[in-house]
């Protein structure tokens, strides 16, 4: 689950972090009243105004309604006219911003709405970093990972300058050791109070990594500022999904509109669904088997419309809310049910498509294939229902058979 | 000879509810020696099997069987008991780690961890733990391990089985199944087959297997089966190209899977361009390993990797 960079900044506070002042506005009129007393708190007249969405690049995006305005702007007028002066500057950008549509490199041509802005202090910046903790799928453990290209993108830097990169292993049972901390600030060219200030900063964010379940945290950039302080300027925090039931706090923080509406439904039912581009609907048991599928149906000159995962342990209701989100999509002009029964039974899946046809209709072509537990079962449910089910015996079959009842 | 578990394997079960139950019975169906549970809030009673044996299992069994599986509050407890050299996992994802660990100090060989949705901290946690332990894990989010004919521990089908000569291992349940099914539909049975499952934090790599089917007598081939995410499919490759003398086909799920998203599994995601399919396809093919260009082909992958 990801949340919002004002969200990610609130949790890091609360562990002592250091992060730049900053209000989450809804509104204009809340964007505008934030504004004052950010100035008065942090002395500095310069105010930032950031779009909040579930998307990186925001600061070279534009609104497709305003292609002038950037997802994020500095916002300078109270260096010279005051407070009142930014208020004004926020509220005429915020109007903007606010219900528009931003597009940037991560969120594809179709964009996001802004629903929320975060106003914050400026920052007087002397580096920019970058700094993640992620797990390391190869040893098994969470790492830290450092850089001094702060601001530019993680992936670029490791294609070009992996040297760049600075990596130390967290141990579970000891957290991130102080040598590792101080390895690291060297490693990034800090000496003085800076780097005694990163230290404490990278050993506290290791430990929210451990503490807070994350499956990656990334400060990008993470600055000194001209005072020798190290602040994250930007926060991104995703968690996993598996340990969310002891952390409802974050749970909470789950914002519904940024997610797929289809793919809510289908987590909320216990299955796995992603929406996709193509036109033939996929209905599988097993994640590995369902992307299979997928590549299949491509590999004979289709395009799957989805991956859902039915799971091992799905009962016909299940499989009836699948087929009704499946049919729910307008691209979709054929389906596919690839099933091999393990844990998960042909005869329960068959009922389940029956019943699915029974209560929504069927108004594409449907192939199915079963084969496993209680196959027979399932093949002879399915064929004294009467319905128009186009039976085959292998994946691939299935494929052809699917797309050529589509051209 | 077979890898992981043959005919002597003595099985605990962790976690007698529901799930647990079912797939105990299925194996003891199919002729595992189950010999005790772990359930603290059923400890010192017995649970009662009986049904029509799978004869697809271990030979020369009577038709039905019927069985009382005695319970116990700790592993310790059961092993000192029974003797047990391996235990499934079925206990629910808060749990499940402090299971495999518990495991791991009662001094089990193996533990099948079944279960999904353990949390990834916990997972780091239950394998730092095992380093230096005697113990070796398979799973978590696994389909278990079989070899057909002596003993199933997991909650694959056992009746798609055969005896033969391939070694199967793969990351994913349902695709398992394909290849094990189109392996025998074509005559080639199976010396063991290994879910190592679809976690990204797991305890038995493609690497440890491919070592394991390469000192095994009996295999003749391996096939391996991979999905998008991590690097291990990478690493097997290399593996492969430079100690592996017996053949390996091999095929990779989600080619069309779209970037940044996690395909069912844990650990099946593609971020900043690593973990995909054709890298891993890539690797695979440059190592020798014969791929299969869709699932329905992957019988017939290992029938030409035979030669």
């Amino acid at each position: 689950m990801k949340i919002h960079e004002h969200q990610a900044k609130q949790l890091m506070a609360a562990r002592g972090i250091p992060v730049p002042l900053g209000r989450v506005a809804r509104s204009v009129d809340e964007a505008a009243a934030a504004v004052r007393p950010l100035i008065e708190e942090s002395g500095n007249p310069v105010v930032v105004l950031k779009s909040q969405i579930h998307a990186g690049g925001r600061g070279k995006g534009t609104f497709s309604e305003h292609p002038d305005v950037r997802g994020v702007n500095v916002i300078t007028d109270g260096i010279e006219g005051g407070p009142g002066a930014a208020e004004d500057a926020v509220r005429e950008l915020a109007q903007h911003m606010l219900d528009s549509t931003l597009i940037t490199i991560q969120t594809g041509d179709e964009g996001k709405v802004v629903n929320r802005l975060y106003v914050e202090q400026g920052i007087n910046i002397d580096r920019e970093l970058y700094l993640a903790v992620l797990l390391d799928r190869a040893s098994s453990r969470n790492i830290v990972m450092a850089s001094t290209e702060g601001g530019v993108e993680i992936e670029k830097v490791a294609k070009e300058t992996p040297e760049k990169i600075l990596r130390e292993e967290i141990d579970p049972a000891i957290g991130l050791a102080s040598f590792q901390a101080n390895e690291l600030a060297h490693g990034l060219g800090l000496d003085g109070d800076a780097a005694k200030h990163f230290a404490v900063f990278v050993k506290a964010l290791a430990q929210a990594a451990t503490d807070l379940d994350t499956d990656l945290i990334e400060i990008n950039p993470l600055v000194v500022t001209t005072d020798g302080l190290v602040m994250a300027l930007d926060g991104k925090m995703a968690f996993d999904d598996n340990a969310l039931y002891r952390h409802p706090d974050i749970a909470d923080m789950r914002d519904d509109s940024e997610e797929d509406a289809a793919e809510l439904a289908a987590k909320n039912a216990g299955l796995n669904y992603i929406k996709l581009d193509g036109t033939i609907g996929c209905l599988v048991n097993g994640a590995g088997l369902a992307m299979a599928t997928m590549d299949t149906i491509k590999h004979v000159g289709g395009e799957p419309a989805n991956f859902l995962d039915v799971g091992g342990g799905a009962n016909a209701d299940q499989v009836t809310t699948a087929f009704q989100i499946i049919t729910k999509d307008p691209n979709v002009e054929g389906i596919f049910v690839n099933i091999f029964g393990g844990i998960m039974r042909c005869d329960i899946i068959a009922s389940g498509i029956v019943e699915a046809i029974e209560r929504v209709g069927l108004e594409v072509p449907l192939v199915v294939r079963l084969e496993g537990t209680n196959v027979d079962l399932g093949r002879q449910i399915i064929d004294e229902s009467g319905l128009e089910v186009v039976n085959v015996d292998s994946l691939r079959d299935g494929a052809e058979k699917i797309l050529e009842l589509t051209a | 000879m077979s890898v992981l578990v043959d005919r002597n394997t003595t099985v605990l079960v962790q976690g007698l509810g529901k799930t647990g139950q079912f797939h105990t019975d299925k194996a003891i169906a199919y002729g595992t020696q189950m010999v005790g549970a772990v359930h603290p809030s059923r400890a010192g009673t017995e649970f009662h099997f009986e049904g029509e044996t799978d004869h697809s299992g271990a030979p020369g069994r009577d038709d039905t069987y019927s069985l009382d599986l005695p319970i116990f509050a700790t592993v310790n407890e059961a092993v000192a008991t029974t003797g047990a050299n391996a235990s499934v996992v079925y206990v629910p994802p808060p749990f499940a780690a402090d299971a495999i660990m518990e495991a791991t100090a009662a001094g089990i060989e193996l533990v099948v961890a079944i279960t999904e949705g353990i949390p990834v901290a916990d997972m780091i946690e239950a394998k730092r733990y095992l380093q230096g332990s005697g113990t070796r894990l398979v799973g978590p989010n696994c389909p278990g391990v079989i070899t057909p004919g002596e003993c199933k521990i997991g909650i694959m089908p056992g009746y798609i089985h055969q005896r033969g000569k391939i070694g199967v291992v793969s990351r994913s349940g349902t695709l398992t199944y394909e290849a094990v099914h189109q392996l025998t539909l074509l005559g080639l049975g199976q010396t063991t087959a290994v879910g190592i499952g679809g976690d990204p934090v797991n305890g038995t790599s493609f690497v440890d297997c491919l070592q394991m089917f390469q000192a095994d007598d009996e295999t003749e081939g391996v096939i391996m089966i991979g999905e998008i995410g991590g690097s291990a499919e990478e690493e097997a490759a290399a593996y492969v190209m430079s100690k592996m003398t017996k053949p390996v086909a091999g095929f990779i799920a989600g080619t069309t899977a779209p970037p940044g998203k996690r395909m069912g599994h844990a650990g099946a995601i593609v971020s900043g361009g690593m973990g995909t399919a054709s890298a891993k396809i890539e690797a695979m093919q440059s190592a020798g390993v014969v791929i299969a260009e869709t699932p329905s082909d992957m019988g017939d992958a290992m029938v030409r990797a035979l030669g």
